[in-house]
C-alpha cells in the first residue's frame, strides 16, 4: 500500500472497530436486560465481582480518607475552618474520588479478572463449545458479568465512600481533635443529596458500564494464546483507566457546571 | 441409504491462502467416516464449516436438507442442537463439575424437572464409564477424562450427528481401545452420522466404515478401510506406511533452503 494511503486505511480501520464496538456494546445492553430472567446467574457474578474486590475497596477507602482528613484539616487551619473538614472530606469522596478511584479499582481487580476468565474461555475453545451446542456465549457468559458489573460499581463506590468518610473522621476527629458536632453537621448542612451523592452514583453506574464493557469486549475479541491473553488484561486496565477519567472530566463539566 | 450431509464442492482459504480445494463429501446416520491427513491438510476446517462457524468461500453445505450457510442465526442455532462435537481437548467449562458439564446443554435447552437431568447426565456419565467423577472439577480429571467427559455432553441431546476432533490424540491404549469402541457403539445406539478426525491410521480404521484421505486441502483418496489398505494410490501408501517422500509434501510451500541461507545455488 502507498504511504499515502496509509492514513485512510488507518480511519477506515478505526470506523470499522468503533462501529464493531457499538454494535458489541448495544447487544450486551439488550441481552444484558434479558438476562435479567436468569437472575441467579447475575447474583452467582455480582459475588464474584463484587465480593472479591470489597476488601481493596474498603481498605483503600479508609486509607484514602485518613489521608483526605490529615491534608484537608492542614489546609483549612490556614483559613481556620478546621471545622469544614468533614464537608471537604465527604464532597472530595462522593463527587470524584468515591466513584473515581473505586473505578480505578475496580478495573483492575475485577475488570482484569474478567477479561483472563473469557479470554481463557475463548483459548480453551469453551467460548467454540458453547457456540456448537447452540448456546450464544454473549447471551450465557458475557452478559450477566456485564450487569453484574453495572450493579456492583455503585455499591463498591458507597462502601468505598462510606469508608472513606470514616477515614476522615479518624484523623480529623479522633487523632486531631477537630469538634466531632462541627464535623457531622458541616457535612450534612452542606451536602446535597441529589446534586453531590446523586451524581456519584449516577458517575459511578457511568463507570460500571465503562469497565464491564471495556474488560468483556476486550476479553472476547483477545488473541486465542497466552500472549494474547497476557496483552488483553493489559490492555483492559490501560483502555478502562483512560476511559474512566475521560468520562470523569465531561461528567463533572455536565454535573457540577452550575454549582 | 440417503445422504445426510454433503458438502458440495467446498472452498475455504484465509485470504489467498486456500485451506480447502473443492471439497466434495457425503455422510450418512448409522455410518462412521473417518477424515485422515496430516496436520494442517484441512480436517478440522471441515468440522468447523459444517458446525457453521466458518464460512466456505464456495459451494454449500447442506445438513437434513437445510443449507447450513443459508440459514440466519436463530435457524442455524437450531440446526446445531441436533449436532454433537467433541473437541480435541475436551473444551470443558472449567467452572463446571463434570456432571454440571453434561448437564449444560439439558439446562439450556430443555425443561426438564431436575431429577430426570440428574438421570439422564449419570446415564451419559455411565455410558463413558465416569459415573463415579461426576461431582469432580475439571482440575481433578485426567486429559483423557476430559476427553470422555466432553464426550458425555455431546451426546447429551442425543444429536444425529456426532463430529469427533482428535479424539485419541494423547490417550493411553486402554481409554483410546474405550473410547474407540465407544464412537462405534453410540453410532450404532443412536443411529447418527459420525465423523471422525484423526490421524491414528489403525484406530479410525478401526471403527470407520468410510475414510476419507486429505492433503494439502483436497480428497486425496477415499474408500472403506479396507480399500484403502489394498490401494495403490501413492498418497494412501505414503500416509499410511509413513513414508517422508512422496505426494504429500512433509516441507510446507518455501524458497529453496541456501537461498535463505545466503548460500550460493
Amino acid at each position: 500500500m502507498s504511504r499515502t494511503l496509509l492514513p485512510v486505511a488507518w480511519l477506515l480501520d478505526f470506523v470499522a472497530a468503533t462501529g464493531r464496538a457499538t454494535r458489541f456494546f448495544l447487544r450486551l445492553c439488550w441481552l444484558a436486560l434479558a438476562s435479567i430472567r436468569r437472575m441467579r446467574l447475575v447474583v452467582d457474578q455480582v459475588h464474584f465481582i463484587g465480593n472479591y474486590s470489597l476488601s481493596i475497596i474498603l481498605v483503600s477507602g479508609l486509607l484514602i480518607g485518613f489521608v483526605l482528613g490529615l491534608q484537608g484539616y492542614y489546609t483549612l487551619r490556614r483559613y481556620g475552618s478546621e471545622e469544614a473538614l468533614g464537608l471537604l472530606v465527604t464532597l472530595s469522596l462522593v463527587r470524584e474520588l468515591g466513584p473515581v478511584v473505586t473505578a480505578l479499582l475496580f478495573a483492575g481487580r475485577a475488570g482484569t479478572s474478567l477479561t483472563a476468565e473469557v479470554g481463557l474461555m475463548k483459548a480453551g475453545e469453551q467460548i467454540d463449545a458453547m457456540e456448537m451446542m447452540a448456546v450464544d456465549p454473549v447471551a450465557r457468559v458475557l452478559a450477566p458479568r456485564f450487569l453484574a458489573a453495572v450493579f456492583a460499581m455503585p455499591l463498591l463506590a458507597a462502601l468505598f465512600s462510606a469508608l472513606g468518610v470514616l477515614g476522615g473522621y479518624l484523623v480529623g476527629v479522633a487523632m486531631i481533635g477537630v469538634d466531632p458536632g462541627a464535623f457531622w453537621s458541616q457535612m450534612q448542612s452542606g451536602v446535597d443529596w441529589l446534586a453531590d451523592v446523586g451524581n456519584g452514583v449516577l458517575k459511578s453506574i457511568v463507570f460500571g458500564f465503562t469497565v464491564a464493557f471495556v474488560a468483556l469486549f476486550v476479553g472476547y475479541n483477545a488473541q486465542p494464546t497466552p500472549e494474547g491473553v497476557a496483552r488483553a488484561t493489559t490492555t483492559t486496565v490501560v483502555s478502562a483507566s483512560l476511559a474512566i477519567l475521560g468520562l470523569d472530566f465531561i461528567l463533572t463539566a455536565l454535573m457540577f457546571s452550575s454549582t | 441409504m440417503t445422504e445426510f450431509l454433503t458438502l458440495d464442492s467446498v472452498r475455504f482459504g484465509y485470504g489467498p491462502r486456500v485451506i480447502l480445494h473443492d471439497v466434495s463429501m457425503r455422510f450418512e446416520r448409522g455410518r462412521v467416516v473417518a477424515l485422515i491427513g496430516g496436520s494442517g491438510s484441512g480436517k478440522t476446517t471441515i468440522l468447523r464449516l459444517i458446525g457453521g462457524q466458518l464460512r466456505p468461500q464456495a459451494g454449500r453445505i447442506v445438513f437434513d436438507g437445510s443449507d447450513v450457510h443459508a440459514l440466519d442465526r436463530d435457524a442455524l442455532y437450531r440446526l446445531r442442537r441436533r449436532m454433537g462435537m467433541l473437541y480435541q481437548f475436551g473444551a470443558l467449562f472449567t467452572d463446571l463439575t463434570a456432571f454440571e458439564n453434561v448437564a449444560f446443554p439439558l439446562r439450556e435447552h430443555t425443561d426438564l424437572p431436575e431429577e430426570m437431568i440428574r438421570d439422564l447426565v449419570l446415564m451419559k456419565l455411565e455410558a463413558v464409564g465416569l459415573r463415579g467423577a461426576a461431582q469432580f472439577g475439571t482440575s481433578q480429571l485426567s486429559g483423557g477424562m476430559a476427553r470422555r467427559v466432553a464426550l458425555a455432553r455431546a451426546i447429551a441431546l442425543d444429536p444425529p450427528l456426532i463430529m469427533y476432533d482428535e479424539p485419541f490424540a494423547g490417550l493411553d491404549p486402554v481409554a483410546l481401545a474405550t473410547v474407540a469402541r465407544l464412537i462405534r457403539r453410540l453410532n450404532d445406539s443412536l443411529d447418527c452420522a459420525s465423523i471422525v478426525v484423526s490421524h491414528d491410521i489403525k484406530d479410525a480404521f478401526g471403527i470407520a466404515d468410510y475414510v476419507y484421505l486429505l492433503a494439502q486441502g483436497r480428497i486425496a483418496a477415499c474408500g472403506t478401510p479396507e480399500e484403502m489398505r489394498t490401494s495403490d494410490d501413492p498418497n494412501v501408501r505414503q500416509f499410511l506406511e509413513g513414508h517422508v517422500d512422496g505426494p504429500i509434501a512433509f516441507h510446507y510451500q518455501a524458497k529453496p533452503l541456501a537461498a535463505d541461507l545466503g548460500l550460493p545455488a
